[in-house]
């Protein structure tokens, strides 16, 4: 290759992903302003209280390994919702896809030893645990794929359903069969999982795990489906056109499917390592909050994997930071909520930046989801 | 909206009523339990109704809006707190408290909805994402401000839920009295005095509840009877036919996406001024979206979705009623007693309607696609 012509290519790479970067980058400070506008509007110090989540988010090594702690079922449930928008499905079920992945995990974890009457070795028992529970949310996914491929149920509604279908069925196991017997145990929670099926810190002393490089192994792997195999380039066929996908002899229906199973593995796989490596048990009310927060971590990364990563780690500081600027300011950590929603709609809504920094478009427009009918 | 449709509907309606009235007859008369289910369902089915009609407002002219959960939760606390500040802080007595809680609940729809037709009319955003932006901005502005307002020693209310000034009161209208007249006419029996009482019983409602059902009706008549419910149907339909001849389609858009909200903000208002006094995180608990379910099911026209709210209705009326008849429930139905499985009813059902099982339907054609001239 030429130099003009190498320095060409990295020129257009280079000013592509500045441009790729720039809008979130600029949503991301837009909501922090608007959100620093919220916190002093209710009487706070907006710079003490950032000041705070920093500190509390990376100030230390414990901080540091908070974050990443944080930062893992994040990475897990914003791939499940990003690997569904590929396939053209909105899935906001990830919620109940974790909570029931979450359920599995810990009934093989405590249950399993018991009820074989030996003791598994580790290398045995973790896989079974993590991956009956990331096979258990990819089945929960599944039910609202196949009621859109086959019956035309609209994947939004189903998935919403299923997550209020599964948080009653948790409810129902953690107050009765799967309950911890402890005379001590006043809540909603399962026994301890075996020692046998449990995940070990990365470092002494901190809680860090191996969970943490896990869910950067499985980034890696989620893009080497989508982007390198036949599958992934059915899914995204499928995604982007139904139509021309049919033309192209793709079987549609079992990819979509497909699809929804994939991304509820991934959500699955969020409930099964927070249980197996973090918790040691599920206990109810957990996995609220994860679905929203895994779509707005998605929509921020633009559903690329290294984007959804970066995206989940800084999600995963707001929440941890969080903690420590309640203490300092006494503003409550919901705070970071709203802040979140702001980022996703600054995000969601590119053209609300791209009006206020004066930025030029594309021109193209990325279609998510379709309507009732698709 | 066809008769299969209203016919699998009171089928299920039937049989949900029936399991009651079998349970409850041990202690119960078969009439009172029908009317307590009916005035149950009619109840508890009013969020539903008005999430449905602001679904239909906004998608028969062409905006998906999934945001009704999110609007309707926002209302609820918008709604609760602007009864408590006037009731608590400006001393003003409970019934106009209420009254303002109602406004308050009305503006702060009216303002989510302003919010999704920014986005999905001016901005053009996809219609879905926008939707789930205002559903996790409710979340979060109400998870914050509750815990700000309500639990923070610094806040106006000084760290203490303060006395909520009640609930709307119900409306008595005399039914109940006029059959009793009629039933003193033939020597006041007793079958025809329990008569009196069921059917009055089903009469007594509160306010958002009786607006919900006119509203259905005022609904349909301006859909369809009205050449503005003609417009919004044409923008919905084929927005390019109408803007063809003459009518301005991002207009139209904007006011029933306004209209919308104001629906969904008087749903939210239910929640907290009429069925409880108070105000919980996520109070809302899927509604928003079971009445999307219900708009579809009922093929967007105001009487299908409201009957389809009526099923979902008398799903949870159902699970009321089996903590009520807990103690008397046979042996063999001891499922029944487990409120976790009847509370997945509402659930499944949503789901299974949805199968298409009773037939397809239609959206309006141009039903989430933004309106490029």
């Amino acid at each position: 290759m030429q130099p003009s012509k190498v320095r060409n290519f990295f020129k257009s790479a280079l000013s592509s992903a500045v441009e790729t970067l720039l809008v979130p980058l600029l949503a991301v400070i837009t909501a922090v302003i608007v959100g620093g506008i919220v916190i002093a509007a209710v009487g706070g110090n907006p710079f003490f209280a950032y000041i705070g989540l920093i500190q509390g988010a990376f100030g230390s090594a414990k901080a540091l390994s908070e974050t990443a702690v944080w930062a893992v079922p994040y990475i897990f449930a914003g791939l499940a919702v990003s690997v569904a928008f590929k396939g053209g499905l909105f899935n906001i079920g990830a919620e109940g896809q974790l909570a029931f992945g979450a359920v599995i995990a810990a009934l093989v974890g405590y249950g399993l030893p018991n009820w074989l009457g030996i003791d598994l070795p580790a290398i045995i028992h973790i896989p079974l645990a993590v991956g009956l529970g990331a096979l258990a949310g990819a089945l929960w996914a599944a039910i609202p794929g196949f009621l859109k491929a086959y019956m035309g149920g609209h994947e939004v509604i189903n998935t919403i359903m299923m997550n209020y279908i599964a948080l009653n069925m948790t409810s129902y196991l953690l107050n009765g069969p799967m309950r911890d017997p402890n005379p001590n145990n006043v809540s909603a929670r399962t026994p301890e999982i075996a020692m046998s099926a449990r995940i070990l810190p990365l470092f002494e002393g901190l809680r860090i795990h191996w969970g943490f490089v896990l869910a950067l192994l499985v980034a890696f792997l989620v893009w080497v489906v989508i982007w390198k195999t036949t599958v992934g380039f059915e899914i995204r066929t499928v995604g982007s056109n139904p139509d021309a996908a049919k033309f192209a002899g793709i079987n549609v229906k079992r990819t979509i499917i497909l699809s929804m199973a994939f991304s509820g593995l991934l959500a699955g796989l969020a409930g099964s390592i927070e249980v197996t490596a973090l918790n040691y048990r599920h206990e109810l009310g957990f996995s609220i909050g994860y679905g929203f927060d895994a779509i707005a971590i998605a929509l921020l990364g633009k559903t690329h994997p290294l984007g959804v990563v970066i995206a989940a780690i800084l999600f995963a500081a707001m929440r941890n930071g969080a903690t420590r600027m309640q203490f300092l300011t006494q503003i409550p950590v919901d705070v970071i909520s709203v802040i979140q929603a702001l980022i996703l709609l600054f995000v969601a809504a590119d053209a609300i930046i791209r009006y206020i920094y004066r930025i030029k478009s594309r021109g193209e427009r990325v279609v998510l989801t379709r309507g009732w009918g698709g | 909206m066809d008769w299969k449709r209203f016919g699998f509907i009171a089928i299920v309606i039937v049989g949900l009523f029936t399991v009651v009235v079998l349970v409850g007859s041990a202690v119960q008369k078969p009439i009172l339990i029908i009317a307590s289910m009916l005035a149950t369902t009619i109840t508890v089915a009013t969020p539903l109704t008005l999430g449905a009609l602001s679904g239909i407002f906004c998608e028969r002219a062409g905006v998906v809006n999934i945001g009704i959960e999110g609007m309707m939760l926002s209302a609820a606390f918008f709604g609760w707190f602007g009864a408590i500040y006037m009731n608590t802080i400006l001393n003003i007595s409970p019934m106009p408290s209420l009254l303002i809680g109602v406004l308050c609940a009305l503006l702060s729809g009216l303002l989510m909805a302003l919010l999704h037709a920014v986005l999905s009319i001016t901005f053009k955003v996809d219609q879905i994402i926008g939707g789930t932006i205002i559903n996790i901005l409710a979340i979060g502005i109400t998870g914050f401000l509750n815990r700000q307002l309500f639990f923070e020693k610094s806040s106006i209310f000084g760290g203490n839920v303060p006395h909520a000034p009640g609930t709307l009161p119900t409306i008595h209208i005399p039914v109940r009295e006029g059959i009793e007249a009629i039933c003193g006419l033939f020597g006041n029996s007793e079958g025809c005095l329990t008569v009196a009482k069921a059917i009055g019983r089903v009469f007594d409602q509160q306010p958002i509840v009786i607006s919900a059902i006119l509203l259905v009706f005022i609904t349909h008549i301006v859909l369809f009877k009205t050449r503005w419910g003609l417009r919004t149907r044409a923008v919905g339909e084929h927005p390019k036919a109408a803007d063809t001849v003459g009518i301005n389609v991002e207009k139209m858009r904007y006011i029933n996406v306004l209209i919308g909200g104001l629906m969904a903000g008087l749903g939210g208002a239910y929640f907290t001024l009429e069925s409880v006094p108070s105000f919980e995180p996520l109070m809302t608990n899927g509604r928003g979206f079971i009445a999307l379910a219900a708009m579809i099911f009922g093929n967007w026209t105001p009487f299908g979705a409201w009957a389809a709210s009526l099923v979902f209705g008398a799903a949870q009326a159902l699970q009321i009623n089996m903590q009520v008849y807990r103690d008397v429930i046979p042996a063999q139905w001891a499922i029944l007693q487990n409120s976790y499985v009847v509370g997945l009813t509402p659930y499944i059902l949503t789901m299974v309607i949805l199968t298409g099982i009773i037939g397809k339907t239609i959206p309006p054609a141009a039903d989430g696609q933004p309106y490029e001239k």
